[in-house]
């Protein structure tokens, strides 16, 4: 099951990363891969931007915008005015 | 003492049921929890799947202890929401360890990694609170690999020395995992959504949705029953009717199809699958229409039916534009309980479902009140 295409704002810095995989084994959805001693992004589409490769690369050579992917939460951060947030709504299921 | 949790009252665990007795450490008594669930404990979780009391369903926060753990046992982290303890415990059967319970408010560990508070800094305080350092020789810290969102494994070694080494994602693969030496496959890793996952949520999506369902079909009941006549509740089965099955179809039918529905974006597979179902409920509403004229040539008399979606094309097409709406709508908010869908794609279609759900909607009930009005 993948989401929309090309909308994942996940970025990886070839120059910067050190090839620890670090990013392959904290992520869900195996959007990584390592070839020659670097990650590399191979399924952009199947990211759902949960942010735990950027938080743990450690050497930041990852980026993503990182936030709920949930409708009822963006929906309840508008209408109060703040962060999308998940709870009351009970969206994280 | 710097133990939080054995200073307040509160959060004694002593009395839980789950606690079977109490081991003697160098940081002073530490509960024993059984890893076997009894039927309290799974009546309980199938209270929180039925989103009954589910923000209360916690464990107090810190050290226990799993069968009959040494300084060089394993220690495990969690999230103080029961179902992901128990979920734990219970993969922990056979084997000794530690289980440090992090203050997460209750929620799941994904879900409290999303938002921090299953993050670095609460291991590093609860680890330093627990004198961990004392109670084992070893630096290591299982942490479950859906706890990554919020942890930085790096940052907790620096800052309180223990390494962090993300486990699999579900529990039951635990001693798999255990046995490999602390290795996770790219199976462990990964995360699905299947058919027995999507089922588990419809419970609480139906409940979550039971308000506003029932929100709406008083307010269609009350519009289709104005007409020239004057008021009347004749209509209001029908509209309770027809807005519960497009919750029913939004909550239990769209989880359970999703993989099969067209489209990426949800709201555009929950449209199908209220377009389908007006579909099938015109076509019953169109037969019903036709009935008496066509058993005026086969010469027997039929009570005259009153079709499902009512008697004008007003009231068909409404009911097509109102159920595609709810299903959408309801189908666009399951992609806070699936488990792929990103904020960016989120948004995206949200900017463009959100309005015409809305415009369907509203021109939707504007037809089923004239066609009462005719």
């Amino acid at each position: 099951m993948n989401y929309l295409k090309n909308v994942a704002t996940l970025k990886l810095d070839a120059e910067t990363c050190i090839g620890c995989g670090q990013c392959l084994a904290v992520c869900p959805h195996e959007v990584f891969v390592l070839e020659n001693g670097k990650a590399r992004i191979a399924d952009l589409d199947a990211c759902m931007e949960c942010g735990a490769c950027a938080k743990n690369c450690p050497v930041n050579a990852l980026s993503v915008k990182t936030g709920v992917g949930c409708a009822s939460g963006i929906l309840s951060g508008i209408l109060r005015g703040g962060d999308a947030c998940c709870g009351e709504g009970g969206c994280c299921g | 003492m710097t133990n939080c949790c054995r200073k307040n009252k509160c959060c004694a665990p002593k009395h839980e049921p789950w606690v079977t007795g109490e081991i003697a450490t160098p940081v002073g008594k530490v509960p024993r929890v059984g890893t076997r669930v009894t039927l309290r404990d799974e009546l309980g979780a199938l209270r929180v799947r039925f989103a009954i009391g589910r923000m209360e369903y916690t464990v107090p926060p810190g050290l226990y202890a799993v069968g009959a753990p040494t300084p060089e046992s394993p220690v495990f982290v969690s999230a103080n929401y029961k179902l992901s303890f128990d979920y734990l415990r219970c993969a922990l059967g056979g084997t000794s360890g530690w289980i440090l319970v992090l203050d997460t408010k209750g929620i799941n560990v994904w879900c409290a990694a999303g938002k921090g508070t299953f993050g670095t800094a609460e291991i590093v305080s609860r680890v330093q609170q627990t004198q961990l350092d004392r109670l084992v020789a070893h630096r290591k810290l299982i942490v479950p690999q859906l706890g990554a969102p919020g942890v930085s494994a790096h940052e907790v070694q620096k800052q309180c020395g223990f390494q962090v080494i993300y486990g699999p994602v579900r529990a039951e693969d635990i001693p798999e995992f255990l046995s490999a030496n602390f290795k996770t496959t790219p199976e462990m890793r990964r995360v699905h959504f299947t058919i027995h996952d999507r089922i588990a949520v419809i419970p609480v999506e139906l409940v979550i949705w039971f308000k506003p369902a029932l929100g709406l079909a008083v307010l269609v009941a009350l519009l289709s029953g104005i007409s020239r006549t004057g008021f009347s509740l004749a209509a209001a089965p029908r509209a309770f009717g027809l807005v519960f099955t497009g919750w029913l179809t939004g909550g239990a039918l769209v989880p359970v199809l999703l993989p099969r529905l067209p489209g990426r974006a949800f709201s555009i597979k929950g449209l199908w699958a209220g377009f389908v179902l007006w579909l099938v409920l015109l076509s019953g509403s169109l037969g019903q229409l036709a009935l008496p004229r066509i058993s005026v040539f086969v010469g027997k008399a039929t009570p005259p039916a009153e079709p499902i979606l009512g008697n004008t094309p007003y009231e068909l097409i409404g009911w097509g534009l109102l159920l595609s709406a709810i299903v959408s709508f309801m189908a666009l908010n399951f992609t806070g309980t699936s488990t792929y869908t990103s904020m960016s794609g989120v948004k995206k279609e949200m900017k463009i479902a959100i309005p015409l759900q809305l415009i369907a909607a509203v021109a939707g009930i504007f037809g089923i009140l004239i066609g009462g009005l005719q």
